[in-house]
């Protein structure tokens, strides 16, 4: 017998033959007609006027048929509230059946009719069903008090079925225990104050006894359950690892991630040191991988959430690259999840394997994972800075196949390696300007826009390539034109002469022919920019950009320990916190990881990955000033105010120093107006000494003859900026000796005392050689002027630029940062003379791309001269040379690292600008050689 | 929790329906509905807004979309659904909580499981056949969205289709007991004139190797299935060469190590039935346990070490200019020469615009499959250490279509009677201490079934 012929009546008046079946005396016909009405309900039909007819059946001995009456009803009682109390009575009886199945199935039945008139006559059997003696109808009683909860959670706690519940927690049946822990969980969730659950060590315990019984299902409302607990001491956290563990190795997946939810959750309680701590991250690497081998849905679940852990532990997994290489016939989902993974374990031991799997992805037929391959490639270069170069060129072998989508994709990574290695690449730019007219989307068009904007000095037509794209201005999306606004403005700072028309073109196209807020506010910015200060223009658009970092995909620390907390469930599998997408109050309780112990901080933070770093941390590429001056006293400060100190500090402190007046105690009173000439250096990482003697002429007479120049005081941190206190400074070397000549201002109304001073790592070891000594207490208005003797032989770290040097100054009132860059010249010693010989032999040595040419201009200097004026700051005249009428003088320098540094400047009697050659095998100091020789020389 | 349950067939048709929640579908309408249920059809509005909504959502956005399904969770207005899929029919759980998602899937397999084991293959038919009997094992197995116990060795005894009429007091405490019980997979009283157990060690051997023979990837899942007719309640004990076992019992006898230590297997990781004492296997890596009546899967396992590979496939392609294609694939046979491997498969992808295949093969039987896109070499039995080759000249047709062929990898099936990754059974002991039999009256069979799972060489 079938009982597909159910679903195929479909004829007129079924209802009515329906009713007449349902009330007819033969059992088998009653039985067949209520098997007609679900399969009609079921197929969406409304059959809810039968009702009362089907509600008649429900007094039989016969069990298959009283299940299809109660399925019936719990469809319709909400429908037919008032004659749904018609089967009160029978459910009443039902309740003290000899029979615990029916018992059973009639309390769990009544839970689920959600009628409030039904509910006042459940409670009463319901409190029967909690202590029968029947575990099978205990269970049953232990979930129908959730539902109950449900309908009317007040009755619930009036009628004080939440204290029987707990009681079921020691019940000696392990599924009772279960089914009690899921239905108080729930409970909880909805009252997240309450302490319903109230978990400490005795009912742990009780818990864990019961997981070793229970079915899978059980296991994991335990262990969900479980996760929650927050254990009182490490040592309570490591024994209730130890007895979840084994549970790694069940079957059912889903106790496996619960399983490692709690683990995962306990482990950040244990100190790292202990062995245990090592041997349960040894022990959660396999039970992971075998998740991949169950079926691809569940799969998913498993990737989404090893995605998490990753971020979060990376160390579990960094051996097992292999397992998420992407198979030929993986459902797509589970291709683009394991993509991720691969990128996020991706390092430089394994890169060549991940990169050669990479290439094989990008001639896949799936256009999505095609695309995420070729971004993944992307990544890789700018996670691992070893592979960049081979990731590039795989880039461009993908972008030779021409295949449209595979190439668009290329460019728009390309843009991003350029972002964090810029200078590096540019070679590539050609190849990318010969598939320009492929473009048709507009992230790709904009990163193409971008590039062609960034490099446009070294491309040739860039002025051709954006006029291209200007054509059709309104037609771009507002990426691309936005983009394409910048690039030009760019382009025009950079040349100029050329591009005054197309500069003009696409500012008016932004500003007045079109309605996009955004693109007309930016045209309008840079037009005001262009047209009142060209120079400040500069600085704006074409200031160097901060580096980006592969931690921009990352997950942002405070939500992923919060999704650490949901492993296996929803919200690990989105990503997102359950607030995003459970309504109402349930669930949405916030989680968060237990707080490590202080014993286990110190051990855990220099290790931990960027992931664990804690909240707040930017990442190293963008350093956070507050961390590294942080570090300079090792003195645990509040949020450092201090500003960007790098290359902008000069400007800024410049301006300080306008309104504060702070200068006037340096020039003597002279009415300060900014001369034309003070716009000129485009040179931001100028020595601020040298900018100012530059203005100041009348000042150089400062420096002593002895020893090499000594540019006059500048003013590192203004009174309003430091409490009153103000430091101005200079740097001097005499007889190889480096001292920093200090002048201490006491501006406020307080006495200060107790200075010390300290610097941050530098690129040259600076360091003070001598603690800073005050004699006296500085009073109010007094100044003090110390020369602190300086050494090289402190910490290196390479800053940038080069030369900043970042300072600390503690006095009574607080402690003061500034940062300085020092004159490079400070650094030359005094054997920097080679030998001929050795000169010649070292030039042919350096290969020429080190190389560096620079003008001096204004400095009407004959050889003689400059010669001798360089020799006095350690600059060495190696040998000399007339070549058509030109002099030619090759130097030597040695810089107090060991750095050698080469020169050849070629003076033209008559030509106020001579010419600087530089070689040397550090080519990243030339620049500021460059720098100490203007200053030497116009001094 | 799981707030629903539908199955649909590929039409996207509703054959089951079961909700165990109100707020699947819209809260707000239903309640609405009922309020104002003095209209004259309150009881088609109700079930129209409540359950319709998300059975609709569902349909629509899923099975109806044009799009490859691209994940097996969707959130479609705060409800998510879950789904699998078996042959055409679709199975799918809703839920607006944020539940356990791995057991909602897990709960799915399960559930399909148990209707397979009461009715066979999952088909439109075979669910509307039985389709009260679903509902029947749907209100037993899941209760209020939480699954219950969902062994078919336990449903099966109260879970009948002609439904049970009349048991005995003892009969119905039994069962009770049995579904609640901490042996929930064995009933008691189990009697066999002959005590008899069979052992299969199935294995699934993967490969992914590069054109130059270089293994990319390779890893063994095993299989350990029990068919078991026991008698009573009897207490196993299975053992096999795992290396920590060995290397630990081999404390003892240094002699036996060297012996043994080379047969012995590393076992990456492995899982079991629910039948295992997992805790005792974490503290003394000893497999015990009570088994059900009939056949289950005792465990399942992974190696990645010291993995023999039963064929290795050399693949050399050619292309002859544009339209034509130049194939030679070698197999060669890997194990020992008196065993026998059968079924053979060799499947050679073509492109999307070939014309025409010419194949020549030594062995087996080729045949060009144009609606697969590929050459399909079989051979029915090849022993070990052996050759074999086939060449294929394959003609295209010539396209504008600039996008290169992707040159999917060459893939192989084949079953070897041997375990590849090297495991072996040691023993498999029965205490029954109140019936009257012993270790050495059970009859016990035990068979070793390797197959290729992903068996991928890249060309």
């Amino acid at each position: 017998m079938t009982d597909s012929k159910y679903f195929t009546t479909t004829k007129k008046g079924e209802i009515f033959e329906l009713k007449a079946e349902l009330n007819s005396d033969k059992k088998e016909k009653k039985k067949e007609a209520v098997k007609k009405v679900i399969a009609s309900m079921t197929v969406g039909k409304d059959v809810s006027a039968l009702f009362p007819d089907v509600v008649n059946c429900m007094q039989t001995d016969n069990l298959e048929l009283k299940k299809l009456v109660y399925l019936y009803l719990m469809n319709y009682a909400k429908s037919q509230p008032d004659m749904a109390i018609m089967a009160v009575n029978t459910f009443v009886k039902d309740c003290e059946d000899p029979n615990p199945l029916i018992r059973a199935l009639a309390v769990r039945t009544m839970g689920c009719i959600r009628v409030d008139k039904i509910t006042e006559y459940l409670w009463e059997p319901l409190r029967k069903c909690l202590k029968d003696e029947d575990p099978y109808v205990r269970k049953t009683a232990a979930v129908c008090v959730a539902k109950l909860h449900d309908i009317n959670a007040q009755l619930v706690e009036d009628q004080g079925f939440l204290d029987t519940l707990k009681d079921l927690i020691s019940d000696s049946n392990p599924m009772v225990v279960a089914n009690a822990v899921a239905a108080l969980s729930e409970i909880a969730e909805s009252h997240p104050s309450s302490n319903l659950l109230d978990l400490n060590p005795q009912s742990i315990n009780k818990l864990l006894t019961a997981l070793n019984e229970c079915t899978e299902w059980g296991q994991i409302f335990i262990l969900d359950c479980l996760a929650n607990y927050m254990p009182k001491d490490d040592r309570e956290a490591q024994s209730i690892c130890e007895r979840v563990t084994p549970r790694l190795s069940h079957a059912n997946s889903a106790v496996v991630l619960s399983a490692v939810k709690v683990l995962m959750k306990f482990m950040e309680m244990l100190s790292k040191d202990l062995d245990y701590y090592g041997t349960l991250l040894k022990k959660l690497a396999p039970p992971l991988v075998t998740l991949l081998s169950a079926e691809p849905e569940l799969q998913y679940v498993a990737l989404r959430n090893i995605n998490l852990i990753v971020q979060k532990r990376p160390e579990i997994l960094k051996h097992e690259m292999k397992v998420f290489f992407v198979k030929y016939n993986d459902p797509i989902y589970v291709k683009l999840e394991k993509l991720d993974i691969m990128i996020r374990l991706a390092s430089q031991a394994n890169i060549a394997q991940v990169l050669a799997e990479l290439k094989e992805y990008a001639t896949e037929v799936d256009v999505d994972f095609v695309r995420k391959a070729v971004r993944a490639i992307g990544r890789c270069a700018i996670k691992v800075e070893q592979s960049a170069e081979r990731c590039v060129s795989t880039l461009l072998d993908l972008i030779q196949t021409k295949v449209n989508y595979v190439v668009q994709e290329a460019i728009v990574v390309i843009k991003d390696i350029f972002r964090k290695y810029p200078n590096k690449y540019e070679s590539v730019i050609a190849t990318l300007c010969e598939n320009l007219d492929s473009l048709d989307e507009p992230e790709a068009r904009a990163a193409m826009i971008w590039i062609v904007g960034e490099y446009a000095e070294r491309i040739d037509n860039a002025d051709e390539l954006l006029e291209s794209f200007l054509e059709g201005f309104h037609d771009e999306s507002t990426q691309v034109q936005l983009q394409l606004l910048t690039a030009i403005v760019k382009l025009f700072l950079k040349k100029p002469t050329e591009t005054q028309e197309l500069v003009q073109q696409v500012l008016s196209l932004a500003t007045q022919d079109s309605d996009n807020p955004d693109l007309r506010d930016r045209g309008y910015i840079y037009w005001r920019l262009l047209s009142t200060d060209p120079v400040a223009a500069k600085e704006v658009v074409l200031a160097e950009k901060p580096l980006i970092s592969e931690e921009t995909d990352l997950i942002e620390p405070t939500l992923l320990d919060e999704l650490i907390c949901y492993i296996g469930t929803l919200a690990s599998v989105y990503h997102k916190p359950p607030s995003a997408f459970v309504e109402g109050g349930r669930g949405v309780v916030h989680k968060s990881l237990p707080p490590r112990t202080a014993s286990s901080e110190s051990a855990e933070s220099p290790e931990t990955a960027p992931t664990g770093a804690p909240p707040g941390e930017q990442p190293d590429v963008i350093p956070a000033q507050g961390d590294l001056l942080g570090d300079l006293l090792n003195l645990d400060l509040g949020p450092p105010v201090s500003g960007p100190p790098l290359a902008t500090s000069s400007v800024q402190m410049g301006a300080v120093d306008l309104l504060g007046g702070g200068l006037d105690s340096l020039i003597g009173g002279t009415n300060f107006v900014a001369p034309p000439t003070a716009a000129v250096p485009a040179n931001l990482g100028a020595p601020i000494g040298s900018g100012l003697s530059d203005l100041f002429d009348l000042t150089s007479g400062v420096g002593t003859l002895s020893g090499s120049y000594v540019a006059p005081k500048a003013v590192w941190l203004p009174a309003m900026k430091a409490k009153g206190l103000e430091i101005s400074g200079t740097f001097t070397r005499q007889v190889g000796s480096i001292s920093m000549d200090l002048q201490l201002t006491n501006k406020a109304l307080q006495v200060m005392t107790d200075f010390a001073i300290q610097f941050n790592r530098n690129s040259f070891g600076l360091a003070p050689a001598a603690p800073l000594q005050v004699h006296a207490p500085l009073s109010p208005n007094q100044t003090v002027e110390i020369s602190l003797p300086l050494s090289t032989v402190g910490s290196v770290m390479k800053m940038e630029p080069l030369n900043n040097l970042q300072v600390a100054v503690k006095n009574n009132i607080d402690v003061f940062y500034f940062s300085t860059l020092y004159p490079l010249h400070i650094l030359f010693v005094e054997d920097g003379k080679m030998d001929r010989q050795m000169f010649l032999a070292t030039w042919k040595d350096i290969p020429n791309e080190n190389e560096a040419q620079f003008q001096i201009r204004d400095c009407p200097l004959n050889a003689e001269a400059a010669s001798s004026k360089l020799q006095s700051s350690n600059i060495f005249t190696v040998a000399k040379r007339n070549v058509e009428g030109q002099d030619m003088l090759y130097q030597s320098l040695k810089l107090t690292n060991g750095i050698w540094v080469l020169a050849e400047l070629r003076i033209q009697p008559g030509n106020p600008s001579c010419t600087l050659s530089l070689k040397c095998r550090a080519p990243e100091v030339s620049q500021h050689v460059y720098q100490a020789y203007e200053t030497i020389l116009k001094n | 929790m799981i707030g629903g349950l539908f199955i649909y067939n590929h039409k996207g048709e509703v054959l089951i329906s079961r909700v165990y929640r109100d707020d699947i579908g819209s809260r707000q309408a239903a309640d609405s509905a009922v309020s104002s249920s003095s209209g004259p059809f309150p009881g088609e509005r109700l079930g129209g807004s409540m359950r319709r909504n998300a059975v609709d959502a569902f349909r629509v956005n899923v099975i109806h979309a044009r799009q490859q399904v691209r994940s097996p969770v969707t959130n479609i207005a705060r409800t998510s659904f879950f789904h699998v899929k078996r042959s055409n029919i679709w199975l799918a759980a809703v839920t607006k909580q944020n539940v356990n998602a791995a057991m909602v899937f897990e709960f799915l397999y399960k559930m399909c499981d148990v209707m397979a084991a009461y009715f066979g293959k999952i088909s439109e038919e075979n669910i509307k056949n039985n389709f009260v009997l679903i509902y029947e094992l749907l209100d037993e197995i899941l209760d209020f969205g939480y699954p219950q116990n969902s062994e078919t060795g336990a449903l099966k005894t109260f879970i009948t289709q002609q439904g049970i009429k009349s048991q005995t007091k003892e009969e119905q405490s039994q069962i009770t007991s049995q579904v609640t019980g901490q042996i929930g997979w064995r009933r008691e009283g189990i009697k066999y004139r002959r005590n008899e157990l069979f052992l299969d060690v199935l294995e699934s051997v993967n490969l992914l190797m590069s054109p130059q023979g270089q293994v990319l990837s390779a890893h063994v899942s095993g299989r350990v299935v029990m068919k078991s007719y026991l008698s009573g309640m009897p207490e196993c004990k299975f053992g096999m060469n795992d290396k920590i076992v060995i290397e630990k019992q081999g404390k003892g006898t240094a002699d036996e190590t060297s012996k043994s230590g080379k047969q012995s297997i590393a076992i990456d990781d492995c899982t079991f039935h629910q039948c295992v004492r997992l805790s005792k296997f974490d503290s003394e890596r000893s497999i015990s346990f009570i088994p059900p009546d009939g056949e289950f899967e005792l465990m399942r396992y992974r190696t990645t070490k010291d993995i023999i590979l039963p064929f290795r496939v050399i693949p050399l392609v050619r292309e002859v200019g544009r339209t034509k294609l130049e194939v030679k694939v070698v197999i060669k046979s890997n194990f020992k020469p008196s065993l026998l491997a059968q079924k053979i498969e060799v499947r050679i992808p073509t492109p999307l615009n070939t014309s025409g295949v010419q194949v020549i093969c030594m062995k087996g039987k080729a045949k060009y499959k144009a609606s697969e896109n590929a050459i399909v070499w079989k051979i029915k039995r090849m022993a070990g250490m052996k050759e074999s080759q086939i060449s294929a000249e394959i003609e295209l047709l010539p396209t504008n279509d600039k996008k290169k062929w992707a040159r999917p990898p060459i893939s192989m099936n084949f079953e070897v009677p041997f375990a590849p990754s090297g495991l072996k059974v040691r023993y498999l002991k029965v205490f029954e201490p109140k019936l009257n039999y012993s270790d050495h009256d059970v009859i016990k069979w035990v068979r070793y079934i390797g197959r290729s799972g992903i068996y991928e060489t890249r060309c």
